[in-house]
């Protein structure tokens, strides 16, 4: 595949691992994207870098820093009569304090599984009778998305489409997590898509205020390296966001994007998984457009039931490895996951559980 | 034969039910078994072991690109006694039909029993059917059963590798899975993507003709990685795959890719996984890449005395990483 097949070399490879191991030892990077998560974990580059460069995943998977909360609302709106709850497929599985969605379907909820918000917005003209809600998950690479078809839902005149927006904002976790006391890492790989709509420039506060080098990183194996050595020659310069992934990313962002989401959304406090309640790092819908907001039905939520012990919050926040948790490969697998790390196919404990975990079968 | 669509009266026993026997079902198989109408077929079978299995197809949509639920149902039931190393004889074909399916679409997938049916050497030699009401059904469902004649000697088990073997698959991987979700959702159009869906019972003898085969598996549901892995759990060794040598087509990687999907995980319906003896791996090889349905055959790896149950992959750049069976579902409804 053309820009594809060039990025996975296995010459240039091996040749970007020699000049990262000479490089010395001792760093710990954190990938951000929960794509860069399962990328390294497929290619195996964990291990081929250990132990001059530790890799830790940060809290880039948007199904897994949903908060129970969040999972548990959607839950309730999939219940109530008339409503069809679509969804992107990653979140079916996702339990909340209450079951999943696809427990909820089990009790007779209508939950579909749509592959764009487009989709959902075709199942709204074809199910007029059904309130449609469209599950807003995801990061700036696809709020744009599910604004353009808000704004398409508007021209179309239709009047049962709904979006339940739990959007998020990667800069603000990043400032979050720089300014955590602990927080040990000497460089961030940064996601390529959420870059390539809000633009390198947007984090130019992490080297500024925390001193921390950044590179914008795609996503085949030898853009990750590439990334690696790139932070590893940062160490001793000074600090910048640099951008590897320059046949997408370019420093300004996409501004057409960025006009659309600001059109229909603005930022407001958001509930993360592990970060708890952050200032302005969701996107919530403004009020000319109300009218589809979801977010704004009085839906009952029972109270949540006890501590499920999962230490997802903590695993996104960097602070400990999937297999430091109690549960993970015993109570918590892809079958039967307790915490959304671990069913999300950008998941970290997911990740590590398919691609590196030594079982005993 | 009166209206153009199934109705409830074609599976209730009485002179409907009758005409499409007589008038659509039995032309169509083409099978003087049937004709007798008896309670059960009475059949010959040398003395000696049998192999039998049953399974039931759900597909949809019921035509795709490289097959249609008829075909499925053939090779796959077919495919399943392959697997052991058994001659298919006879398959049966319980018909579930829903109220209004268009009589022509079931003519066709009947045709294309009969079809594949002469294709594998296999008789349809007992069927039923039955129609439900409108919304209680998609269409069409098929449940089979076959019957194959285990010759001595060449009875295989997925429980036969052993250190040493190597692993061959017979071609290009995922492209069923693919081609029936690219139809079903229509998400690349102008695709090539085109469904496996084969018989290979001809196939497997050629192989036992030319070497040793110590186990099979077709890689349906759950795709090469669910065949490896219960390979390996099943034999108690351990498997170790080239990720380089494993065939995949270039359109099937790419839509894979858009999807975040695995084609290790994607279901094949004319494929097999063999772990074959070293020293007949050259012959077998040979022997596959022979047959219409082995032009893209590889070697992908080896069994190896590890870890028991344990797959692990080696990737392009020199690095290993573990196979872990599929968890839940994969894509639904692809057979």
């Amino acid at each position: 595949m053309k820009y594809v097949d060039e990025f996975r070399l296995p010459g240039t490879a091996r040749s970007l691992v020699r000049k990262i191991r000479e490089l010395g030892t001792g760093a710990t990077f954190m990938e951000v994207c929960g794509t860069h998560t399962m990328a390294i974990s497929k290619a195996g580059l964990g291990p081929m870098l250990s132990p001059q460069v530790e890799l830790i995943s940060g809290p880039g998977c948007p199904v897994c820093v949903t908060s129970d909360m969040d999972i548990d609302t959607a839950v309730a709106v999939a219940h109530m009569p008339g409503v069809i709850l679509a969804t992107f497929g990653d979140m079916v599985k996702v339990p909340g304090s209450h079951g999943s969605l696809s427990d909820a379907s089990a009790e007779g909820a209508t939950v579909k599984v749509v592959y764009s918000p487009l989709e959902a917005l075709d199942l709204a003209r074809s199910e007029s009778d059904s309130e449609v809600v469209f599950l807003g998950i995801g990061f700036e690479t696809t709020a744009p998305v599910v604004a353009a078809t808000i704004l398409e839902a508007r021209k179309r005149e239709l009047r049962n489409f709904f979006v339940l927006s739990f959007h998020k904002l990667v800069p603000p976790a990043l400032r979050a997590l720089a300014a955590t006391e602990d927080f040990s890492v000497d460089g961030f790989i940064l996601p390529g898509h959420v870059s390539a709509v809000i633009g390198s420039r947007a984090y130019s506060f992490l080297p500024s205020e925390f001193g921390i080098p950044c590179v914008v990183a795609g996503f085949e194996a030898t853009d990750i390296l590439q990334s690696v050595f790139r932070l590893m020659q940062a160490l001793t310069a000074r600090p910048s966001v640099a951008i590897e992934y320059s046949r997408v990313v370019r420093p300004e962002g996409n501004q057409k994007a960025l006009s659309v989401m600001y059109e229909v959304f603005e930022p407001v406090d958001a509930e993360w998984r592990g970060l708890f309640r952050l200032p302005a790092s969701g996107l919530g819908l403004k009020e000319e457009y109300r009218e589809y907001d979801a977010g704004a039905w009085p839906v009952e939520i029972p109270p949540a039931t006890g501590d499920k012990g999962c230490r997802c919050g903590e695993v996104l926040c960097g602070k400990i490895k999937p297999s430091l948790c109690g549960l993970f490969g015993g109570a918590c697998t892809p079958d039967n996951p307790v915490g959304p790390c671990m069913v999300s196919t950008e998941g970290t404990c997911a990740s590590y559980f398919l691609y590196s975990y030594d079982e005993v079968d | 034969m009166s209206g153009k669509f199934i109705t409830m009266a074609h599976g209730g026993g009485g002179t409907r039910m009758q005409e499409l026997l007589r008038q659509t079902v039995f032309p169509l198989l083409d099978e003087a078994t049937l004709l007798d109408q008896e309670d059960a077929a009475a059949l010959s079978v040398d003395v000696g072991r049998v192999a039998l299995t049953t399974d039931s197809y759900v597909v949809k949509p019921p035509f795709f690109p490289g097959g249609d639920i008829g075909k499925l149902a053939v090779c796959g039931t077919v495919n399943d006694l392959a697997m052991r190393g058994a001659d298919p004889l006879y398959i049966t074909i319980g018909l579930i039909l829903e109220e209004g399916l268009p009589l022509d679409v079931l003519e066709r997938i009947l045709s294309s029993v009969s079809f594949w049916a002469k294709e594998a050497g296999v008789r349809v030699v007992a069927g039923d059917t039955k129609v439900v009401e409108r919304g209680m059904a998609d269409g069409i469902y098929i449940n089979t059963s076959g019957i194959g004649q285990l010759q001595p000697g060449r009875e295989v088990s997925i429980a036969g590798s052993t250190g040493g073997d190597v692993l061959i698959v017979n071609g290009f991987i995922g492209d069923h899975g693919m081609a029936v979700l690219n139809e079903r959702e229509g998400l690349f159009t102008n695709s090539d993507l085109i469904s496996d869906c084969a018989p290979l019972s001809g196939l497997v003898r050629a192989m036992q003709e030319a070497g040793e085969v110590h186990s099979l598996r077709d890689p349906t549901r759950g795709g090469l990685a669910a065949a490896l892995k219960e390979m390996a759990r099943a034999s108690s060794c351990a498997f170790e795959i080239e990720e380089g040598s494993i065939p995949i087509r270039e359109q099937v990687l790419a839509a894979c890719e858009m999807l975040g999907l695995d084609p290790l995980y994607i279901a094949n319906e004319g494929k097999l996984l063999a772990a074959v003896p070293e020293r007949d791996a050259g012959v077998v090889l040979e022997a596959i890449k022979a047959n219409p349905f082995g032009g893209g055959a590889k070697v992908i790896g080896r069994v190896t005395e590890g870890r028991k149950g344990e797959v692990s992959l080696i990737t392009p750049l020199g690095s290993r990483r573990l196979v872990r069976a599929p968890s839940g579902e994969q894509l639904p409804r692809i057979c």
